[in-house]
């Protein structure tokens, strides 16, 4: 297969695309897809300070790195999840990211600064592993903006992810849910602006990105997150996708472009009618926010 | 050839010469779901691998997005 914008040989081919690019071209394709994504949903304005959320995956050091190199103000946040290895191997590789570029970088870690991890801190409180730890996630992702000033609060998030996520909330016909998947949720009640720039890219080019670009990332899945109902609607989404090229893209962006609209009144807002949380301050519908609730309970004896 | 398949990580005899996608018809697997390593270099679906290459068999899905 030749480049299709330069003719030398390929190394990368994207059958949605119908194309084949060399690593130079791959890596230009990539960054100019994440231009297009923040200039199209004016995610980040010039001056605009961002707090990138990186786990040492492919996803956000690929997007730390693009943001950098397309020259914004972009600090990376490490959330230490205390899941054994896995979380020493990530922990690494984004220290060894941010060493190498010169780039600063926030840490989290849940058993110093909260006094719990996400195995136990799931147990306690009853949740599936990937519950905890996308509360806490969010949570501490948003108290750390508020802190640190940032404007906006991105994550690596690519189109695999937004189709699975679409999928399941098909699937359940989760409406409040399709009511705000979008590749941008404004800030609002307290919270920082989120935005989504990869998500026009697969996650095979953002492996492929990080390979070209010599990025070490955790190539290891999750052992909290394997098997999950998330990685089995993308074995779903994949298997169409193998005979019909380009139908996570419609299926996605279908919905962004043409459907959204009619799910957006039954949107919950980030956060809903909201009071402050009694314990940390944080906008919360109840009197206290369910991060602290998940605190109180991994704490209990 | 050799082939290195990862989650979990194990090592595979397979002769060639193969093409990547044959080898990935082989395998059982979705390209859509992988990206194959020679050596050092990524390559396409349609490359020649020969008997004593070196091949990564990369799983790209994560999970977990809560």
């Amino acid at each position: 297969m030749k480049c299709r914008r330069c003719k030398a040989p390929a190394v990368m081919d994207i059958r949605r695309h119908n194309a084949s690019f060399c690593a130079t071209c791959f890596l230009h394709h990539c960054t100019e897809q994440v231009r297009r994504t923040i200039d199209d949903f004016k995610m980040i304005a010039p001056g605009e300070r961002v707090l990138v959320a990186v786990s040492g995956g492919k996803d956000s050091l690929a997007l730390w790195d693009l943001l950098l190199d397309m020259g914004y103000e972009a600090d990376g946040l490490y959330l230490g999840l205390g899941i054994g290895e896995y979380s020493d191997e990530s922990g690494r590789m984004t220290r060894a990211y941010a060493d190498k570029r010169g780039a600063k970088l926030i840490e989290v870690d849940l058993r110093d600064d909260y006094g719990f991890d996400i195995p136990s801190g799931s147990k306690a409180a009853r949740r599936v592993p990937c519950s905890a730890c996308g509360l806490s996630k969010r949570s501490l992702f948003n108290k750390a903006a508020l802190d640190g000033g940032y404007d906006v609060v991105a994550t690596g998030h690519n189109l695999d992810d937004e189709a699975a996520v679409l999928f399941g909330n098909v699937l359940r016909w989760s409406t409040d849910y399709l009511g705000r998947q979008l590749p941008v949720l404004p800030g609002e009640h307290g919270f920082p602006r989120k935005v989504k720039p990869l998500v026009r890219l697969g996650e095979r080019e953002m492996a492929a990105f990080c390979v070209l670009k010599g990025i070490d990332y955790i190539v290891e899945e999750c052992p909290m997150a394997a098997g999950n109902k998330h990685i089995g609607y993308k074995e779903a989404l994949n298997a169409i996708e193998e005979t019909s090229p380009g139908t996570k893209h419609a299926f996605y962006f279908g919905f962004v472009d043409r459907t959204h609209a009619r799910f957006a009144a039954e949107a919950v807002p980030q956060g809903g009618d909201l009071g402050r949380c009694d314990r940390c301050g944080a906008p919360t519908t109840a009197e206290v926010c369910a991060f602290c609730r998940l605190v109180e309970r991994a704490a209990a004896p | 050839m050799k082939v290195l398949l990862r989650n979990p990580r194990r090592e595979l005899d397979v002769p060639g010469p193969l093409r990547v996608n044959a080898l990935l018809a082989q395998l059982d697997l979705n390209r859509e779901s992988v990206l194959v390593i020679k050596g050092d270099t990524l390559v396409t679906g349609d490359a020649m691998l020969a008997d004593d290459d070196s091949v990564e068999v990369r799983p790209v899905i994560s999970g977990g997005a809560a």
